[in-house]
């Protein structure tokens, strides 16, 4: 029987990580940084991307660029028609909105790559591209939600629409939803294009061997899922390709499986016969990498005039850029969380993916449940003005009650454990509430220029979901050295998220082995070729659990063969944690370690740990603005959170990923947007233009502690890394609202920009 | 051209173009890697190092500009000889307060704080957070990059070993 | 993002840095702290074919008293003009605005010359020395002559310099003591200013509000008739034809204008 010493236990406990001397002294290595023998020699891959959003290519002329200093071969998609094409993921979508890795006969996007040129030196790439000489016919480009429903022009002649695919189904509405209701505010709302912009662009290399299997370094968030994307794009059999994934410089979900570029870099180490790199520019990794969020949400919320809302409808149109990528299923997560905390007695949603030519949208830190949490933050907001009641108190009155037997919301999901009153309850303590709706109530009395502004969010979300079929899983091998060292194998793919750490923690509380002694390995499908990656926030609840099983299941194996090897009943046997050994109950030197153990015969299981379901962290998190009423200047001073992802392992880690994680999510509300013109002309297409928040424009966070635990796996633990997001993003738009309220303003949507606040002051009327 | 500087207290003599940048000579003829470059408008940061002791993006700088000079990287704030798993009070500050997750802006963002502390030896965490405008994080959302910061300034308060001796980088 | 190539020569003296521009083609640049040229470059938006640096010449650093005057070399960088105690105290305005530009690390390396030639009307140093009424002294093959900051800035990232000649100094008048203003609006820290107000002794000039930095004239006028800080600030924005981009359009342009000029004129700093 393992004997752990509670008071002792390194779980729960603030561990320094093992990955920071190596990073903080001779840095992380990245896709452009790996050094391998195989990589010789390697030639550097270009791209010619069109700087158009919508036309006919009517000729490419290599011939300047071909004979250009350095340029080892230029090549356009007739060189590539080998490849595949991308045909949209799902059954149900348009058939005809099918990509290529370069364009074909048209581009849907600035930015779209469309011919590949390839040097010697990395230098002579960028003197090259200009040289090659692109002839555009332009088509009407597509650009917002009106124009791509309206279908007068279209960004797939072949497609009859530029409507890829719906979720729900509107036409089943119930036009007497909100019978009864004796106020009902309905209003269209931004959820705006953000870039996930993570400091490290896309980069990667690629070498063929003798054995025609392809090895692949590049910057991802889950090698398996990538291999298996780029198989895919490439016409292979996963097993030709091995991925290796070097450190990766943040990914918040725009590194999932394969981007196009990287099937084009490893044709033209084929093509070239000799190892090939890519790293794009930033300018490139804005404009094409995918880009986040995107929906136009209608909301419409419908209650008594004492508080008790009664009904919400949530209608959602999705842009997925040119070309559909994960975006496109995304409203499925967001109708999946309509409801959100709420107990709402009629709910429905429903919604649209349509295409537009601009940068393909993906999924961003979230993917799909932020959008869902600011509609119903925001219709809940609007409710409470209009029957001027406080926000919080509208929560407290519908917020569910507590639960720990799982409850169905009626859209699909499967909560297993919450209680949200006790979120808000515990944020609006820590944040002083009262003394914030006092300090307000003085300011407006004065008529002082500078506002006060409180805004409160409540959030639950889905993490663990599982993308596969099958109920979610995750695999881990543990193995105990003869040397007393341990590794651990595992299917995750940490990019930040201090894995190497986590996982060492959890084995090492089993195994009696120092986390010093314990090395992680992942991201290398010939070791590891099963796995889910990193993101969702599934990789404690899953890829951890599995470590915490596999190092249990190696103690019992391990208990087996010390019985043999001391000749004793494994039931008289005792594992001594302290020791890493198994001692024999009444013979004190009969003992043998795990090491020792190892010597004799390899000492490792690997295990695969299959979650009940996805799990459902939940908040509240509560903004304090400062806004600047003449100017519009927004001042974000407080965020105050609640974020409850069951048992914390590792309080360190979990506070950097809701520190991450809240401030995307107040970036969005008051700071970040991807623009383009009427032309699709991207204009926050560089770290200039696009306003990436800065240290400047946040506070420190306020984090409060809670922690309901999960019965779905061991540890008690749900997901963390997204909650932040969806959580902030809500509470910063309607703390800016709530500053200006009393000067008749009920929305300004995201980014709450100094223009937008100008304008709402300037024309309240407009915003009701 | 012949340039000739200092790179981490080492004399260096290449040969290399003009347009050759110093964040490009660093990593790719010297192998010091650590610089990252993760924009192209001399924005985010990540290249940043020292020269003559004062923060510089390096992607904004050509190699040639730094004839003569002293560039110094995150692989040298730590004398060379030093021992094994020694860190600068800056560097022990990042990792003790969880300043960095993917590490990829963390080489940018510990200089432009050591040079930050060199200029300011006690600053205010508003003055931390205006003084790394130039540099941007992903992932750690700054709390714990600017406690990091506050943590190294008292740590070289308490003369923590290896502080930098504060640097005439600015002189009128 | 790499530049196109160029060559490149280490100017030993501005006598020199003159002698080289003069030798070579229209297309040759100085290079003094690069960060107004080499960004430019580095999207190929400009294309010279040789930089003649003068970034090392210690005869355009520094910052001394010519009577009423501070002097201010031509390549000092912003990180010194913004800690030299001689400008503190005496053009407090020139130290803020410095220290407004970009962020630390662009601070060490771009310079005074460098950002005044370079005229962008959003940047801080133009608006500067345009509200403090300085001179700039221009060096050329046909001489040395100066320049009034009024003078200088003749439309859209264009100067009064000529080809062949180099910005050796800016001359700013010693004004310890005097109150003034200066409002830069942004929407995060480190960007150009959206609007950009500086005001002192009755001179009041504004960044992003024209194709160069401009008097707010009307306003001037007010306050030398008499006006108080509100009634002159309300004419900021008269004869102003600001651009509208993704940040502000004209209208809320010319607002800010109004509202920053008020602030600048009761000292406000921010």
């Amino acid at each position: 029987m393992a004997v752990t010493s509670e008071d002792m236990s390194i779980l729960g406990t603030r561990v320094l990580r093992s990955e920071d001397p190596r990073f903080l002294t001779t840095g992380g290595v990245y896709a452009e940084d790996v050094v391998d023998e195989r990589l010789a020699g390697a030639c550097h891959v270009f791209f010619v991307r069109s700087p158009i959003a919508h036309a006919k290519v009517a000729g490419i002329d290599t011939s300047e660029a071909a004979a250009a200093p350095g340029v080892l071969g230029v090549f356009t998609a007739a060189d590539l028609a080998d490849l595949p094409p991308i045909r949209p993921m799902l059954p149900s979508m348009n058939k005809a909105m099918t990509a290529s890795v370069l364009a074909t006969d048209t581009v849907r996007f600035v930015g779209e790559p469309v011919a590949i040129v390839v040097t010697e030196e990395r230098y002579q790439g960028e003197d090259a591209l200009e040289l090659v000489d692109v002839d555009y016919d332009p088509l009407p480009a597509v650009v917002g939600f009106d124009a791509a429903l309206a279908d007068e022009n279209l960004v797939f002649a072949d497609a009859g629409t530029n409507t890829l695919c719906k979720f729900g189904d509107a036409g089943k509405f119930d036009e007497h939803l909100f019978g009864g209701c004796e106020v009902v505010v309905s209003r269209t709302i931004q959820n705006q294009r953000v870039a996930p912009a993570p400091m490290e662009v896309r980069s990667g290399a690629a070498v063929w061997g003798d054995d025609d299997r392809l090895t692949i370094w590049f910057s991802n968030q889950g090698a398996q899922g990538s291999r298996a994307s780029l198989a895919g794009l490439m016409g292979l059999k996963p097993d030709q390709i091995r991925v290796i994934t070097p450190d990766v410089g943040g990914a918040f979900g725009a590194k999932f499986g394969a981007d196009p570029e990287y099937a084009a870099m490893a044709w033209v180490a084929r093509r070239l016969g000799r190892p090939a790199r890519w790293t794009e520019t930033r300018y490139d990794n804005l404009m094409a990498m995918s880009h986040g969020r995107a929906q136009q949400q209608q909301v419409t919320i419908g209650g008594s005039r004492d508080g008790d809302i009664q009904a919400y409808r949530l209608e959602v149109v999705q842009d997925c850029g040119g070309y559909p990528r994960i975006a496109a299923f995304l409203p499925s997560m967001t109708l999946l969380m309509t409801t959100g905390t709420y107990d709402i007695a009629r709910a429905e949603s429903a919604a649209t993916c349509v295409v537009t030519n601009t940068t393909p949208v993906g999924a961003y830190r979230g993917a799909g449940r932020p959008e869902a949490t600011a509609a119903i933050e925001r219709a809940v907001d609007l409710f409470a003005a209009e029957i001027g009641m406080d926000p919080a108190e509208v929560r407290r009155r519908n917020l569910l009650a507590p639960f720990s037997e799982p409850h169905q919301n009626g859209f699909g999901a499967l909560y297993d454990s919450g209680d949200y009153v006790g979120a808000l309850d515990k944020v609006l303590a820590a944040a002083g509430y009262d003394e914030l709706r006092r300090e307000q109530a003085q300011r407006r009395e004065r008529g002082d220029v500078v506002q006060l502004g409180v805004g409160v969010s409540s959030y639950v979300e889905i993490t663990g979901a599982g993308m596969e079929a099958g109920e979610p899983h995750e695999n881990a091998t543990v193995e105990v050295h003869p040397d007393g060292t341990a590794t651990i194998l595992t299917g995750t793919s940490p990019h930040g998220q201090g894995h190497a750490t986590a996982w060492a923690m959890l084995a090492s509380e089993k195994l009696g082995i120092d986390v010093d002694k314990i090395t992680l390995k992942w991201g290398d499908t010939d070791l590891i070729p099963e796995g889910g990656g990193t993101g969702g926030s599934r990789s404690l609840q899953q890829g951890g659990a599995a470590v915490q099983q596999a190092s249990e299941e190696l103690i019992d194996l391990a208990r087996q063969r010390a019985a043999d090897a001391l000749e004793a009943n494994p039931d008289d046997l005792s594992f001594d944690v302290d020791n890493s050994g198994f001692a024999v109950a009444g013979v004190p030197d009969a003992t043998i370690s795990l090491a020792q153990l190892a010597e004799r015969e390899q000492l490792l299981v690997r295990t695969v740990f299959t979650a009940p379901g996805a799990t459902f962290p939940f908040g509240a998190h509560l903004a304090v603005v400062d806004v600047d009423t003449e100017t519009g200047k927004v001042e974000l001073r407080r965020m105050v959170t609640v974020d409850d992802a069951g048992f914390i392992l590792n309080p360190l880690l979990a506070e950097g990923q809701r520190h991450g994680g809240i401030a995307q999510g107040a970036a969005q509300a008051f700071v970040e947007e991807v623009v383009y013109d009427d032309d699709g002309n991207p204009l926050t297409a560089s770290l200039a233009d696009y306003p990436f928040v800065s240290a400047t424009e946040l506070p420190s966070f306020e984090l409060v502690d809670m922690a309901t635990n999960t019965t779905y796996n061991p540890l008690g633990v749900k997901g963390i890394g997204e909650a932040g997001t969806i959580g902030a993003t809500p509470a910063v738009q309607n703390a800016v609202v709530d500053a200006l309220s009393h000067l008749g303003v009920r929305h300004v949507d995201m980014p709450t920009t100094p223009q937008r606040i100008y304008r709402a002051l300037a024309h309240p009327e407009e915003s009701k | 051209m012949k340039l000739e500087l200092t790179v981490n207290g080492a004399a260096r003599s290449d040969d290399v173009e003009p347009r050759l940048l110093l964040v490009h000579y660093l990593r790719d003829v010297l192998g010091l890697r650590a610089a990252n470059v993760g924009c192209d408008t001399t924005s985010c940061g990540a290249c940043t190092v020292l020269v003559d002791g004062a923060s510089v993006k390096s992607c904004t700088m050509l190699a040639v500009q730094a004839a003569g000079r002293d560039v110094t990287t995150v692989e040298g704030l730590v004398p060379a000889g030093s021992p094994e798993g020694e860190l600068h009070p800056v560097q022990r500050a990042f990792r003790e307060q969880h300043g960095l997750q993917c590490g990829f802006c963390t080489p940018g963002m510990v200089m432009a704080s050591v040079s930050l502390l060199a200029e300011n030896p006690h600053p205010s965490e508003h003055q931390v957070r205006e003084g790394l405008e130039g540099n941007f994080c992903r992932c750690t959302g700054y709390h714990n990059i600017v406690a990091a910061v506050l943590a190294a300034a008292d740590a070289l308060d308490s003369g923590g070993a290896h502080a930098d001796p504060a640097s005439q980088a600015v002189q009128a | 993002m790499i530049p196109a190539p160029f060559d490149y020569v280490r100017a030993s003296s501005v006598d020199n840095a003159l002698e080289l521009l003069a030798g070579h083609d229209e297309d040759a640049k100085l290079l003094a702290g690069g960060h107004s040229l080499l960004p430019m470059m580095k999207v190929r938006l400009v294309m010279p074919s040789t930089l003649i640096d003068i970034g090392g010449l210690d005869e355009l650093r520094g910052v001394t008293v010519d009577g009423d005057d501070l002097v201010i070399g031509g390549a000092t960088p912003h990180a010194v003009v913004a800690a030299s105690e001689l400008v503190r105290s005496d053009a407090p305005l020139l130290a803020h605005s410095a220290g407004q530009v970009g962020d630390p690390q662009v601070r060490h390396r771009g310079t005074i010359g460098g950002s005044l030639a370079h005229a962008d009307p959003a940047a801080d140093l133009p608006m500067a020395v345009v509200a403090l009424g300085a001179t700039l002294e221009l060096r050329g093959p046909d001489g040395a002559r100066r320049v009034s900051a009024d003078d200088f800035f003749t439309g859209y990232f264009e100067t009064a310099l000529q080809p062949g000649e180099l910005l050796t100094a800016v001359r700013v008048p010693r004004r310890p003591g005097v109150t003034w203003g200066y409002q830069k609006f942004t929407r995060r820290a480190n960007d150009w200013a959206v609007v950009g107000v500086a005001a002192i002794a009755g001179r009041v000039a504004m960044a992003n509000m024209g194709a160069a930095p401009i008097r707010a004239r009307a306003a001037e006028q007010a306050l030398a008739d008499g006006a108080d800080a509100a009634a002159a600030a309300a004419l900021a924005a008269e004869g102003t034809e600001p651009g509208s981009d993704m940040h502000a359009d004209a209208e809320f342009r010319q607002h800010l204008a109004r509202v920053l000029t008020r602030r600048a004129l009761n000292g406000e700093v921010g």
